[in-house]
């Protein structure tokens, strides 16, 4: 009962979204990668642009081998969730688009991670960690606002891009936190301290910092498993409002967050990814036996 | 057969009851211990300090701050010692702490965790124990004769500050360790430079250690008198340095940097092995006050603390 309704509001957001996708044919006819994933014949082979195709990618701690010769597509303006039990490498998948491994020493990356629509490889040994870092954004797993003025907070991407104007900084800081749902329960605050904020409001606090700067790709690393349930319920709307401007990749543990907020989800399991499709799909007639499995709680 | 049945020993209720009473009555036992061990060290301090300040009370005048040392117990003053010690303190001050809180970031923030960081490390850590008789003598040959700056105002700031840095690296390195990973990364993933992450976070957020690690050590270093005598301290001076302030363009002067001092512990030791029991009076007076000086540094670091604990709770 509920997935079908879950599914039915999953094709309505679709056929909004292959309207956009006609008119945006001279874009995509320009040799940009598309996704086509759908192997069912029932089903209409569904084509979205891709704004970053990861390829074979593998990542080492040291020796150890966290994670193996993986594939995905990441749609373009699109959800991605990554599921699967605790340790199977989701958050060092997710962690791989903004070099946070760089951070640690002994790490190693193989494969590719190509953005598009510059072929920009992120994990590439010639590249900036910083560079990728300022086109890619994260929300963290722990709200974790600076000790500064919720202003501040906001700015601090805008000051590091060397942005110095008052008026400008103050457009954008009101922008972000717009996006982020959290304007109207700020704007008269924007001198205080963060961490006055509650935790659902750090939280979007921490999404408006990160969506300040425009990223291209926006990564949510479990971002509500520190939070309660309504304040949960806000930051998933949100993300969902947030698919018309930026492409999202979220890592949950929690299946039912995955179920409700992507459009695309991969499980992985032990560093591996099992399976790849449409979430309608996924969460309803999975392919894979460890899938199904996983999906329906026998394990995890 | 129920597992009921065969309740073993430590199910008896009336037993764990006795056992209970029993841990509780240790409980009570330490905190005894614990408060009386407290109060000792307590109260050992405040009979030193009320026998001080009984001992020296005919000496507290405006005048015994504004005299210089005399022959003349009655008018012997700590002018030349205490403006020497707030001078050595202001060298030690600007040297030890850019040095030491450079060093602690370095080795906190940018070094690789290998075997020479590690050595480096464990040598900090050392330093820290070295007696300070040898920083003196250290100091005597290093600074004294090889730099060349004599018996200096200069030359003792420099040792003392050589002192101290090993409590400025540690306290350094433990305030910037209590800044959460959380922090840096989310600095990190909008894409700052680990120069950046430092100066606009990690910094800012450790302020209040790195300022209570400085007082620590600067408490440390002014009852410090061994190095001090090394390296010349003159314990009968009749004369101020050159005024750091003058009326003249550029109106400062560094000239000081290289005048003979007098510290208070100096002036202390002095008057204390003096035959005349008339100075025991004033070195009671001195020690009382260098005392005083000490609290309220440590007092200064404790309200800093609290301040800085205050704004950021993480």
């Amino acid at each position: 009962m509920q997935t079908s309704e879950a599914s039915d509001k999953v094709s309505a957001r679709r056929s909004q979204e292959t309207s956009l996708q006609n008119d945006n044919k001279a874009a995509a006819a320009s040799g940009t990668p598309r996704i086509s994933i759908a192997v069912d014949d029932t089903r209409q082979v569904r084509a979205l642009n891709v704004k970053a195709a990861v390829d074979n990618l593998s990542f080492y701690y040291g020796q150890h081998r966290a994670l193996k010769n993986l594939t995905i597509p990441i749609a373009d303006k699109q959800v991605t969730a990554l599921i699967g039990p605790s340790g199977c490498g989701k958050s060092t998948f997710l962690r791989c688009f903004n070099r946070m491994h760089d951070l640690q020493p002994d790490t190693r990356y193989e494969g590719s991670i190509t953005l598009h629509p510059d072929n920009l490889n992120l994990v590439g040994p010639g590249v900036d960690p910083i560079e990728v870092r300022m086109r890619i954004g994260m929300v963290f797993q722990k709200p974790n606002p600076f000790p500064k003025s919720i202003f501040e907070n906001v700015a601090y991407g805008l000051r590091l891009r060397g942005v110095r104007n008052r008026a400008t900084l103050a457009e954008e800081v009101e922008k972000a936190l717009r996006g982020a749902a959290l304007w109207d329960e700020v704007k008269d605050r924007l001198p205080d301290s963060a961490l006055a904020l509650s935790g659902g409001q750090m939280q979007r606090l921490c999404i408006a910092r990160a969506l300040a700067t425009t990223p291209e790709i926006l990564l949510f690393d479990e971002p509500t498993s520190a939070l309660d349930p309504i304040a949960t319920a806000k930051i998933e709307e949100l993300i969902s409002t947030l698919r018309d401007q930026v492409t999202v990749l979220i890592v949950t543990h929690n299946m039912q967050q995955a179920a409700r907020v992507s459009d695309y989800t991969a499980f992985m399991y032990l560093g591996e990814l099992i399976e790849f499709d449409e979430a309608a799909k996924i969460f309803t007639n999975p392919s894979k036996k460890a899938t199904e499995d996983y999906i329906t709680g026998r394990y995890g | 057969m129920s597992a009921v049945d065969i309740a073993p020993a430590y199910r008896d209720n009336a037993k764990l009851r006795r056992g209970l009473s029993r841990r509780k009555l240790l409980d009570r036992v330490f905190v005894v211990v614990g408060m009386s061990v407290m109060l000792i060290c307590l109260a050992v301090l405040a009979v030193l300090f009320v026998d001080l300040v009984r001992d020296g009370s005919a000496r507290f005048s405006w005048n015994f701050f504004m005299n210089f040392a005399s022959r003349k117990a009655e008018i012997a003053g700590i002018l030349a010692a205490w403006v020497g010690t707030s001078l050595i303190m202001l060298v030690t001050a600007t040297c030890a702490v850019p040095v030491g809180v450079a060093a602690a970031i370095y080795l906190e923030e940018y070094a690789p965790k290998n075997w020479f960081t590690a050595i480096i490390e464990i040598n900090v850590t050392n330093l820290a124990g070295v007696p300070s008789i040898v920083y003196g003598l250290l100091a005597l040959g290093l600074f004294v004769y090889q730099f060349n700056l004599g018996q200096s105002i200069a030359a003792a700031g420099l040792t003392l500050a050589l002192l101290i840095l090993p409590i400025v690296i540690v306290a350094t390195r433990e305030a910037i360790r209590s800044v959460p990973k959380s922090i840096r990364e989310a600095a990190y993933g909008l894409g700052a430079t680990r120069w950046e992450v430092t100066k606009d976070h990690v910094l800012p957020y450790s302020t209040g250690g790195v300022l209570t690690g400085m007082i620590l050590g600067l408490s440390r270093a002014i009852g410090e008198t061994a190095p001090i005598i090394t390296i010349g301290a003159l314990s009968f001076i009749a004369f101020l340095p050159e005024s750091p302030v003058t009326s003249e363009f550029p109106f400062v002067s560094f000239k000081w940097l290289s005048d003979p001092f007098t510290a208070m512990p100096i002036q202390m030791f002095n008057w204390v092995s003096r035959p005349d029991q008339a100075f025991q009076a004033n070195a009671a007076a001195a020690g009382a006050i260098l005392l005083c000086m000490t609290l309220m540094m440590n007092g200064v670091a404790i309200w800093i603390r609290f301040r800085f604990r205050k704004k950021i709770n993480w």
